[in-house]
């Protein structure tokens, strides 16, 4: 889908539906389901960034919603843009 | 905390979960990590397979890798993958091709979240069934001839490395890429009956030398299983993976009575966890036996701790150290360094090796087996038909 384009952290994001994350101590495993690859979010925090994409109207309100401290807006933001090339996220 | 950190501390539930269906096997290879051949009368029935596969669809394990034996000879077999599958869990299975008929390659290929494994141990068919059986190379390449006619691509050639077969590992790759399949290579371990061929056929210090520099130069789309991280202390190049070994931790095995074991290689009184019949299920194994927890604790590297490549290296197998009478907290039997070699050499000395203690091989491999009845006159009787798990041969009486 829109996967090639870059990330814009003004626009609208959402986990993707072949994904499925698994809580974990750490933070949580993301499986795809189609390409049979896993991989980690290795926070909690960003997997509440993640989940809170999807109720919010841009990637920039959800690290708001899930209290990503000011000072590390930025490596979260990095971590999405990260996300969506790897086809984790997509955008909606 | 580091991610390979909360890994050594064990995960919520595995990440790579070997299920073993079935301890009922068609051939008797010399290697078999799990001692197969005949089936255990006390193998998990279907509804109590399916009970399990909801319990792992809750845990969220994505996806496992079923084995056996020849899991394909369960009657129940392909009911068992269309279940999973259907509950969110993936299912790759490894088979020696027994039962994928042109028909059953194009049921797989119409099958998402199903992958097959093809095991293949020699290049050439003197080479594979030297280890595997006469036969069993036909066998496999017939059935990566029906995968690849049925439009099944990507599926996994796995093969053994033997002393024997390291010098094919090009014509592994070329195989693979003939039939448009993903080469996946690991370690014979001295596990089942590898324990009996383990002096024989492990790789020599400088085939390990050979491989570990294949690798690095030809193996990036070839798959390990992870399994080789032992041989990171040859260079300064990290093999890619986990490398750690992850038995208890985010490995485990299932076998074929329900028995949960720390890996798949360690099919052993001092490494089973549990029942998946317990009361609490696979669940409770998994979070709270005693076990897993001891194997969650930071272990000691021994003699391993001041060498230099410890890091990568991590005293490498924990199954190879145990089947080989090595102590779990020192060098691995075919440590780069050489000093698994000083250490076995010790303990060759000295006190006895522990045994594999689960045997489900046949009394008798069919290879070695003499005609049993004579060539009789006239039509065959039918009440001379096999029809135990036991008999002639252990596939006697399934329905395909
Ligand atoms: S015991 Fe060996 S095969 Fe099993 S997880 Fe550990 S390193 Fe891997
Ligand atoms: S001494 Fe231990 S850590 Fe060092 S290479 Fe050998 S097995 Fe690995």
């Amino acid at each position: 889908m829109s996967t090639d384009a870059a990330f814009d952290a003004d626009r609208p994001y959402r986990l993707s539906p072949n994904i499925a994350l698994r809580p974990e101590p750490f933070g949580a495993l993301a499986y795809d389901f189609t390409t049979r690859k896993l991989s980690f979010l290795k926070t909690r925090t960003l997997v509440e960034v993640v989940r809170a994409l999807e109720k919010q109207p841009d990637a920039r309100s959800a690290l708001v919603s899930a209290d990503v401290p000011d000072g590390e807006r930025e490596r979260y933001l990095d971590a999405l843009a990260g996300l969506l090339s790897a086809g984790t996220i997509e955008a909606r | 905390m580091k991610l390979v950190e909360h890994f050594q501390r064990g995960l919520d539930a595995p990440i790579c979960l070997t299920w073993e269906l079935t301890y009922a096997c068609n051939l008797s290879c010399v290697h078999c990590l799990s001692s197969s051949g005949r089936r255990d009368p006390r193998e998990l029935s279907t509804a109590e397979c399916k009970a399990v596969i909801d319990e792992l669809q809750r845990l969220q394990v994505f996806y496992v890798n079923i084995g056996g034996g020849e899991p394909t000879v369960r009657p129940d077999f392909w009911e068992l993958v269309s279940y999973a599958v259907d509950h969110q869990v993936g299912v790759k299975f490894s088979t020696n091709g027994v039962r994928i008929t042109p028909e059953r390659a194009r049921w797989l290929a119409s099958t998402d979240y199903v992958d097959v494994q093809l095991s293949l141990d020699g290049a050439t068919a003197e080479v594979n069934d030297h280890v595997r059986g006469p036969g069993s190379f036909d066998t496999v390449i017939g059935a990566m001839e029906n995968l690849r006619e049925a439009g099944f691509r990507d599926f996994k050639i796995s093969v053994v490395l033997t002393r024997q077969n390291v010098g094919q590992l090009d014509d592994f790759k070329r195989i693979a890429d003939h039939y448009g399949a993903q080469l996946r290579i690991t370690r014979l371990r001295p596990s089942g009956r590898g324990a009996d061929v383990w002096d024989e056929l492990h790789p020599t210090a400088e085939q390990q030398l050979t491989l570990y520099e294949w690798l690095l130069d030809k193996g990036e789309n070839v798959l390990t299983g992870d399994s080789f991280f032992h041989l990171n202390a040859l260079g300064s190049t990290p093999l890619p993976g986990l490398n750690l070994c992850g038995a208890g931790r985010v490995v485990c095995l299932i076998d074929p009575v329900g028995d949960v074991y720390a890996c798949p290689f360690a099919i052993h009184d001092e490494f089973l966890a549990g029942n998946v019949r317990d009361t609490g299920g696979f669940t409770s194994v998994w979070r709270e036996s005693d076990l897993f927890e001891r194997l969650r604790t930071p272990q000691t590297g021994g003699s391993c701790t001041s060498c230099s490549a410890y890091d990568s290296c991590q005293g490498g197998c924990m199954a190879a150290k145990f089947f080989t009478g090595l102590p779990l907290d020192g060098p691995d039997p075919e440590c780069v360094k050489g000093n698994g070699e000083r250490a076995l050499a010790a303990v060759g000395a000295g006190t006895e090796k522990p045994r594999p203690d689960k045997d489900h091989s046949r009394t008798v491999a069919p290879r070695k087996r003499p005609v049993a009845v004579g060539i009789g006159w006239g039509p065959p009787e039918p009440e001379r038909i096999p029809d135990r798990a036991c008999d002639t041969s252990p596939l006697a009486g399934f329905q395909p």
